[in-house]
């Protein structure tokens, strides 16, 4: 097993007027040994090419990437002891699942006595016993996932790489597989790379996560340190379904409490123990960032003056969602999604509350540069 | 009643497609004397297979054949390979000026022989090759080059990228990659190309005709105009129907077998023309 | 990993055996006659080699046989090539029917495009044959001929036993390209013009055949070139004659070449009904190459 390093890693891909484009931008961070890290953004961020330069098949524009203590810029993907999980399974059609698993260790000149061990092995791990005679066409999207990580688990490498393995699948397997790769990493034990557009897969599977966006890596940390404290507005935006709230207003320094107004006359008004960082902004614009579950219906929410302050708002449509409710609020100046653990019906919408919103939970953020305030 | 005369409609285009060829068989199984009976029967009366004993007993007609077969077969199988090397680098390797590349291919491909075939001539009049398989063999090859690589190219560019990463991963080489992994999933295109060059070789006339004047070194194309009688005035009809019927068997085979094939082949040629 | 250099050697070598052909077979040809074209090489120069400048041009600006053999192509040409369009639409509208039998009438048709045209040249001689012909046989059984007609032994009906030929034998290839063309175009698209009041005439019409129009130039562009370069069906069938009045441009170059010897004079058509077919090709592309998007766009 071994650990993975990215430093100042660039991909620039040459145009041929000299319009040169930066797919991945001075990325630096470290996997280490037995690490599950997931490489998450929206699509065209560069995680991918990211995941490809390490496997070798991207060529390093910039930066040197090592695994173990050998830098691996100039090796060929054969021969940097890594196996891939491609999204689109990329099994050899023209295989049966045995050859399938079996080639790499071929091409590797490995004993067949070994070869067919490894396979066996792999196969009884993955369940697929019974399909080794079959070709990939034979085969549904959930049982190619599975032959596609047999391939990479007979390899025994050092390193594994996952690039979208699970987008293929339908809702109902991609939650059944997301579950089975993170059992096979505690089994394994091995030095895991993954790849994901999905903040749902980066948050249940990756012991840290890297988010990036536009080639860029905007923030490294465990799961949940991403969700609470995540660094600035696109971190804060990507992860949680529905996505944070965002709301446009001022602060101002009011009996050496920080008031926080929303703009338009929007109902919101929230007063914040101040903090020096807060007293920067002492008049000028902020975002305010609440999730939906930080907001409440007053009711119910567990009162405590001093955390929570509360606002009115029409609702506008309830999404009952069985176990809570998802309510989109106008405050006046902007729609705010509000998750109640309170089961509403249709029918209220259009009625005026007094919602809650949990303070301690409440980021600001630097509406220029997009940083949080802390 | 629309029904009847729809299939009717059909069963005359058939007949109007096969008509010639039908009229060939009937006329190579008449004795002379009847192909020059008026008026004309069309139903041999005493049908024979003289026409076709003296085609391959009286003329080399077997040789032609054997000729036509391995002029053929060996353009075929040269076609096919230098083009599955050259459509690999131009629909999968990142090359600069690939699209100009087939463009200018494409522009060659509708060149009419006529054009080539003097320069040819002398080409192969120098390197003593006149007579010779290879005067054959190197221009049908040529010719046939532009339309094999566009096909495969099109089809080479259907396999995914992904399964190339996963071996090159599992350590295949680039040159391993397009041998195991690229050509074993391209059977069909392959054959698809090989068995429309075939036809095309099969099928030339300009080249044979001039490249091959010794009589053992033809053609079927162009040992069967050698067929015709001491003069004008006497065509040998009967020997003629008969080699028409020969030369065309192996064609109406494989037309038979690839049908589908055919027509995939000629859609993606034409296509990208 | 230096990828992006290295695939482009990796590339060019690959590239190279089939460059290699295309270089000596087929482009150093045409360099070759471009430059013959300038020099006298015939039985007056013993076959030597004399270069005398645009003479040979200047000779064929005078010929007027070669005129007259331009003309006979250009009519054959434009004669074959509108009935073929024609017919081929017509063998592909009924293809593109659901039937009983259509897969042999479609092999019946490919048998067709893909049968030797210098073999089945003979046929058709023997079709059109003056005394034991078939088709004189036919026609008189029918009523419409009283007496025999020598199909190849006189001018006009010479010339349209070869366009019939050459109909017969082309128009599937036609087809298939339109079959091809007509399978693109959506079921749906016809019921919604059906829904909209269309009768199947207007459906044809402004559905069907604006959508074909790619497939169709495909067609046409290809079949002229070919028409065009028209050499063994007319070499068999008539060598040329009665009288050169089925000489195309390719069986006049060629006689100028191998039996009168005269390969300078020879090279100097070649370039001169090249660059016609070349002018003529652009013409017709031009209209291609804006409509074609539409239906090719899958490359």
């Amino acid at each position: 097993m071994a650990k993975v390093s990215l430093q100042h890693v660039y991909k620039i891909y040459r145009g041929e007027k000299g319009g040169d484009v930066t797919a991945v931008h001075d990325v630096n961070f470290e996997v280490a040994d037995r690490e599950f890290v997931v490489l998450v953004g929206p699509s065209g961020c560069g995680k991918s090419t990211t995941l490809r330069m390490v496997a070798g098949l991207e060529q390093i524009s910039e930066g040197d990437i090592y695994i173990d203590e050998l830098r691996v810029n100039d090796v060929a993907p054969k021969d940097r002891d890594i196996a891939m999980v491609f999204q689109n399974y990329a099994l050899y059609p023209h295989m049966s699942v045995y050859d399938n698993l079996a080639f790499g260790l071929k091409l590797r000149k490995f004993p067949k006595a070994e070869i067919k061990k490894r396979v066996t092995d792999a196969a009884g791990i993955l369940g697929i016993e019974k399909l080794l005679e079959r070709k990939p066409r034979a085969l549904s999207g959930g049982q190619r996932q599975r032959v596609a990580v047999g391939r990479a688990i007979v390899r025994r490498p050092k390193v594994f790489l996952f690039d979208e393995p699970l987008s293929n699948l339908d809702a109902k397997m991609r939650v059944q597989m997301r579950a089975e790769i993170t059992k096979l990493h505690q089994r394994l034990q091995a030095t895991m790379i993954y790849v994901t557009h999905d903040q749902v897969e980066a948050m249940t599977m990756g012991d840290r996560i890297v988010v990036m966006n536009n080639g860029v890596v905007q923030q490294i940390d465990t799961p949940l340190k991403l969700y609470n404290e995540p660094t600035n507005l696109f971190v804060a935006g990507f992860l949680g379904s529905p996505s944070m709230n965002f709301v446009n207003g001022t602060l101002k320094i009011d009996n050496g409490a920080i008031e926080f107004t929303e703009l338009q006359g929007g109902a919101i008004k929230l007063r914040l123990e101040a903090s020096e960082h807060f007293r920067e902004f002492s008049g000028k614009p902020v975002l305010l960032g609440i999730r939906p579950e930080d907001i409440e219906l007053a009711q119910f929410a567990a009162t405590n003056e001093r955390s929570t302050s509360s606002f009115p708002a029409i609702v506008d449509i309830v999404e009952p969602m069985g176990a809570e409710t998802n309510l989109y609020l106008q405050t006046g100046a902007h729609t705010v999604v509000c998750r109640s653990q309170k089961a509403l019906e249709h029918r209220e919408a259009g009625r005026r509350f007094q919602f809650d919103i949990n303070l301690e939970k409440a980021h600001l953020f630097d509406p220029a540069t997009g940083a949080r305030i802390v | 009643m629309k029904r009847v005369s729809f299939y009717a409609l059909v069963w005359l285009v058939v007949l109007w497609c096969l008509a010639p060829f039908l009229w060939q068989i009937v006329t190579s199984l008449k004795t002379n004397a009847e192909i020059a009976a008026l008026p004309v029967t069309y139903i041999p009366r005493h049908a024979g297979l003289e026409h076709y004993d003296a085609l391959f007993t009286r003329k080399p007609f077997a040789r032609y054949l054997l000729n036509s077969f391995v002029i053929s077969g060996t353009s075929t199988i040269l076609c096919v390979g230098l083009s599955a090397l050259a459509a690999y680098a131009v629909s999968r390797l990142r090359m600069r000026g690939s699209r100009l590349m087939l463009a200018a291919l494409v522009v060659i491909s509708l060149f009419p022989p006529i054009i080539f075939f003097f320069p040819l001539y002398e080409m192969m009049r120098a390197a003593g090759l006149l007579n010779h398989p290879l005067a054959l063999i190197i221009p049908y090859t040529t010719f046939n080059l532009p339309f094999s690589i566009i096909v495969l190219a099109t089809f080479f560019r259907g396999v995914p990228r992904d399964i190339e990463d996963a071996a090159k991963v599992d350590g295949l080489g680039r040159l391993q990659i397009l041998w195991r992994i690229i050509l074993p999933l391209s059977t069909p295109a392959l054959a698809t190309t090989a068995i429309l060059v075939f036809i095309f070789a099969w099928n030339e006339f300009l080249f044979a005709l001039t490249f091959m004047t010794n009589d053992r070194a033809k053609t079927i194309t162009a040992g069967i105009a050698t067929l015709s009688g001491t003069t004008v005035h006497e065509t040998p009809w009967g020997p003629i129907a008969a080699a028409v019927v020969v030369s065309t068997i192996p064609l109406i085979l494989l037309v038979a077998i690839f049908q589908r094939r055919i027509v995939q082949g000629l859609i993606a040629g034409a296509a990208k023309g | 990993m230096k990828t992006r250099a290295s695939d482009q050697t990796f590339g060019a070598l690959l590239i190279s055996p089939a460059g290699a052909f295309v270089f000596c077979i087929a482009i150093y040809p045409i360099a070759r006659v471009l430059w013959l074209s300038f020099f006298a090489q015939n039985l007056a120069t013993s076959l030597q080699p004399k270069f005398v400048k645009i003479d040979n041009y200047i000779r064929l600006a005078n010929d007027g046989h070669f005129f007259a053999t331009l003309r006979t192509t250009l009519f054959f040409t434009f004669v074959s090539v509108v009935i073929e369009l024609v017919l081929g639409l017509a063998f592909a509208l009924l293809l593109n029917q659901r039937f009983r039998g259509r897969a042999i009438a479609r092999a019946a048709m490919l048998v067709t495009w893909a049968l030797p045209t210098a073999v089945l040249a003979w046929a058709w001689s023997w079709i059109f044959n003056d005394q034991f012909g078939v088709m004189n046989d036919l026609l008189h059984r029918v009523g419409i001929l009283a007496r025999p007609i020598a199909w190849l032994g006189s001018g006009s009906t010479a010339l349209f036993a070869v366009i019939f030929a050459d109909v017969w034998k082309t128009a599937p290839f036609v087809m298939i390209i339109l079959l091809a063309g007509l399978q693109n175009v959506s079921g749906e698209l016809h019921e919604a013009a059906a829904i909209d009041g269309a009768n199947s005439w207007k459906r044809f019409r402004f559905v069907t055949l604006p959508l074909l129009m790619p497939s169709i130039m495909v067609a046409l562009l290809f079949r002229a070139i070919q028409s065009f370069g028209i050499f063994d069906l007319i070499f068999v069938m008539t060598g040329g004659g009665p009288g050169g009045a089925t000489e195309t441009l390719a069986i006049y170059t060629y006689n100028t070449y191998l039996r009168y010897l005269d390969f300078g004079y020879g090279s100097a058509m070649i370039v001169t009904s090249f660059l016609l077919m070349a002018l003529c090709a652009t013409l017709l592309y031009w209209p291609l190459s804006r409509t074609r998007g539409a239906q090719f766009a899958t490359e």
